[in-house]
């Protein structure tokens, strides 16, 4: 995209059927997947490892297909992806602040 | 350097702050409705972060163990017992709306406004079903003895963030329901066509594949962690 595409091209997200019902198929594939993980009763690193990846993949596929993030321009991509970012820090913060709230609780109110 | 680089009748105050925003500068190449439904959307994004967010502090501070999502919303076929059953089932019908409402955008970028339409109809009785799914799950739950402040399996936050967390999402989808009826009705009595813009049903269709994003992320996280 090192050229400036024509307005036309901005205006008009025209993509052929068959790729969305490819998408829907993964869509279909991926969401089975997740839910044997839980079926078959799968534990551990083995079970989160899998359910995060099946479930950035269907975020990645709606997003970048479905809602035609794949097609627009960097700056609107940049503008929309980058802030959400700082919800990993807000996670990370919580995820501290909840270890040392079990400790406590541990260590003080059993 | 200041003063030479301001334009010349621009006013000051509030004159001069809608000119400055109003100017012919653009950083997005969108239409200002898509622009707009995107940066709505971001919003919505940390709103359903926080929620998640906050889900992950009360379930990994307790130190009662959480009830295991597997067997809470298992469905009884006969005899045997179904993990997650019903999820499955809302799950795939999200994801089959989503593939309707991205043909209905389709159609309408060609034109085709009677399918645009219907496909936008077909996809809101979707999210009807949907919505009417997980009513029954609220009531079978309630039924049970699930509430914000307690259920019969173990840490009490479990309620509150199921509540609070499908609880908005469903919020999420019927106003989507309502949007897409709107926008279909009004397709259907040729209002676009005056100005040939058919873009409002790929900007209702950001919205609705944001709803079926949102679920994505409850679905792995609240209901098989």
């Amino acid at each position: 995209m090192s050229t400036t595409p024509a307005p036309s091209q901005q205006q008009h997200q025209q993509h052929p059927i068959g790729l969305y019902l490819k998408i829907w198929a993964l869509l279909f594939l991926l969401s089975t997947m997740s839910y044997l993980v839980d079926y078959f009763h799968l534990q551990g690193y083995l079970r989160w490892g899998l359910i995060v990846l099946f479930m950035l993949a269907k975020a990645g596929l709606i997003v970048a297909v479905f809602m035609h993030m794949a097609w627009e321009r960097l700056s609107l991509v940049c503008a929309i992806l980058l802030p959400t970012l700082c919800l990993l820090v807000l996670v990370a913060l919580m995820a501290i602040e909840a270890d040392y709230t079990h400790l406590t609780r541990v260590l003080f109110f059993r | 350097m200041s003063a030479t680089m301001l334009p010349a009748d621009d006013g000051i105050g509030v004159r001069g702050l809608v000119a400055d925003w109003s100017s012919d500068r653009h950083a997005f190449h969108v239409s200002w409705g898509k622009a707009m439904m995107w940066i709505f959307l971001l919003s919505d994004t940390f709103i359903f972060g926080s929620f998640l967010t906050g889900y992950m502090t009360v379930r990994s501070s307790t130190t009662v163990a959480w009830p295991n999502p597997s067997t809470v919303f298992s469905l009884h076929i006969g005899a045997t017992s179904v993990p997650l059953l019903l999820i499955a089932i809302m799950t795939f019908v999200l994801i089959t709306s989503s593939g309707t409402m991205a043909m209905a955008v389709n159609c309408a970028y060609r034109r085709d406004r009677v399918n645009a339409a219907a496909l936008m109809i077909v996809t809101a009785a979707f999210g009807e079903v949907f919505v009417g799914m997980q009513a029954f799950e609220w009531s079978k739950l309630i039924l049970e003895g699930v509430r914000p402040w307690g259920n019969p399996w173990g840490a009490a936050q479990f309620g509150s963030t199921f509540f609070m967390i499908t609880g908005f999402h469903g919020l999420h989808v019927t106003g989507g329901v309502i949007l897409l009826l709107i926008v279909a009705t009004r397709l259907l009595r040729g209002h676009y066509e005056k100005t040939g813009n058919y873009q409002i049903v790929e900007i209702v269709g950001l919205y609705w594949h944001f709803v079926d994003l949102v679920w994505v992320f409850i679905f792995a996280l609240f209901y098989l962690w």
